[in-house]
């Protein structure tokens, strides 16, 4: 109050600029101390009174005025300041079920000498609502499920831990990749409200045979990509997304791996990469890895993901996982 | 209890006599203008929702003393539909009218102390006390 008071007397009498820039410094330290505008007005009031105990009368109603008016923008200010720090704890909050779920959705890639193996799944805001999942079964073979709830955020987080918790319940002897769907399929649509979907690959390794046995409920497809003939093929596989209907049938197809082959799996963050408005073609995700392809697998999914941060000038919209596995042996 | 007066609320103008009648009480306590008008500007909010919501309804005014303090204690009381949760109308940002008007978290903030007891189909009773520093 006595240094808003100073400064206006000094403005008052000399009327610069310098008085002008130490109101514009002062009105920021108001600012930090959460001083409301009603309450500016009110110091405003009162050094004018002090400065000019003459002034007329119309002048000091008018500035009463003016304070009743003024008192809604300190209301308001007051609930932005609340609103405010409700945000921050809130984020925080945010924070602490990221770090979280990314304990809990941790999955290990499996060590095989037989196969090379890359992924990478990055989430669009702080939770992710992609999930994948390694398993190396009692005989060595490897299971891989890629999974992508409709939707994004905390949300689609939720759910999908549920698919987590349903994965690792079911026994390490080997399934089918039909039946776990099918298993899942029976866990989503109890626990799920209508409205939301989960889409999802699985598959099978077999490190004898070299025969990759999969199933999917509606998921993108993924592409195979043969060496010998440096052609990329979609994976063929049909069948209804998980929650959508009770005991629901999964069909096994199956697909012999050559050495050099290579199996990627994706998620719609990787095709609906978006370049301004144009959706991206899934061919050119396809163009794009086929560039890499040479690579260890690690590098491929990461020289892709590089690829399209950029091309989406860093801004994913939507939950990003790419999977490859490569036979090598 | 003997400083108590109502003014009932019936009609937008009461509302007006509201606030004249708190303002005066304030300005006799000693409150500043600032807190003046946050007084009346409580008041107000809370005759215009018994004006609004529940048609009839009567503000109290009492003067209050505390351990070396005095305060001015506003009650606000009507027969209207109540509050079935009162939680959820005390979040910022809540509002049953459209907007326009603090609303209970407003006027927890023009005031220091803030009571409300609510009763489905009987009634509403809101108590806010503004203490002079």
């Amino acid at each position: 109050m006595e240094k808003y008071k100073e400064l206006m007397k000094q403005y008052m009498l000399t009327e610069n600029e310098e008085a002008l820039y130490k109101a514009e410094q002062f009105s920021k330290q108001l600012l930090q101390k959460d001083v409301s505008p009603d309450e500016i007005v009110q110091i405003h009031i009162e050094s004018l009174k002090s400065l000019y105990p003459e002034l007329p009368k119309e002048m000091k109603r008018s500035l009463d005025f003016l304070l009743e008016t003024m008192i809604a923008y300190g209301i308001v200010h007051q609930e932005a300041r609340d609103l405010r720090e409700k945000q921050l704890e809130l984020k925080s909050e945010i924070e602490v079920a990221a770090n979280m779920q990314d304990t809990l959705l941790n999955t290990v890639i499996p060590d095989v000498e037989v196969l090379d193996i890359g992924v990478l799944s990055v989430a669009a805001k702080q939770m992710n609502g992609d999930y994948h999942h390694f398993i190396k079964d009692s005989s060595g073979n490897v299971g891989v499920g890629i999974a992508d709830v409709i939707g994004k955020g905390i949300p689609a987080a939720l759910c999908m831990s549920m698919i987590k918790y349903a994965l690792d319940s079911f026994s390490d002897e080997r399934f089918s990749p039909n039946s776990i769907l099918e298993l899942l399929n029976r866990v989503v649509e109890r626990n799920v409200e209508a409205g939301m979907f989960i889409t999802m690959f699985y598959g099978v390794y077999d490190i004898h045979s070299h025969e990759f046995t999969y199933s999917s409920a509606g998921h993108e497809p993924g592409f195979f990509y043969k060496a010998k003939s440096k052609q990329f093929e979609e994976i063929d596989a049909r069948g209804i997304v998980l929650g959508v209907q009770n005991n629901v049938s999964y069909i096994n197809y199956s697909k012999s791996l050559e050495v050099g082959d290579t199996v990627l799996l994706l998620t719609d963050g990787v095709t609906e990469c978006r370049q301004g408005d144009r959706f991206i073609e899934r061919q050119e995700v396809v163009d794009v890895v086929q560039k890499y392809i040479h690579l260890p697998a690690q590098h491929i999914v990461e020289n892709v993901y590089r690829y399209f941060e950029r091309l989406q000038d860093f801004d994913l919209r939507d939950d990003f996982t790419l999977i490859i596995l490569r036979r090598e042996r | 209890m003997n400083n108590q007066s109502c003014i009932p609320i019936k009609k937008e103008w009461d509302i007006v006599g509201a606030r004249q009648y708190g303002r005066d009480i304030a300005k006799n306590l000693g409150f500043g203008s600032v807190d003046q008008a946050r007084i009346a500007t409580a008041i107000s909010e809370l005759a215009r929702n018994i004006y609004l919501y529940a048609q009839k309804g009567k503000i109290c005014f009492d003067i209050v003393e505390g351990v070396n303090k005095k305060g001015i204690k506003i009650v606000a009381i009507d027969e209207g539909p109540g509050i079935e949760e009162i939680s959820k109308v005390m979040e910022d940002g809540y509002t049953t009218s459209g907007g326009l008007g603090a609303g209970l978290p407003g006027i927890k903030r023009l005031m220091d102390d803030f009571d409300i007891i609510s009763e489905v189909g009987k009634g509403t009773e809101i108590t806010v006390v503004k203490w002079l520093r």
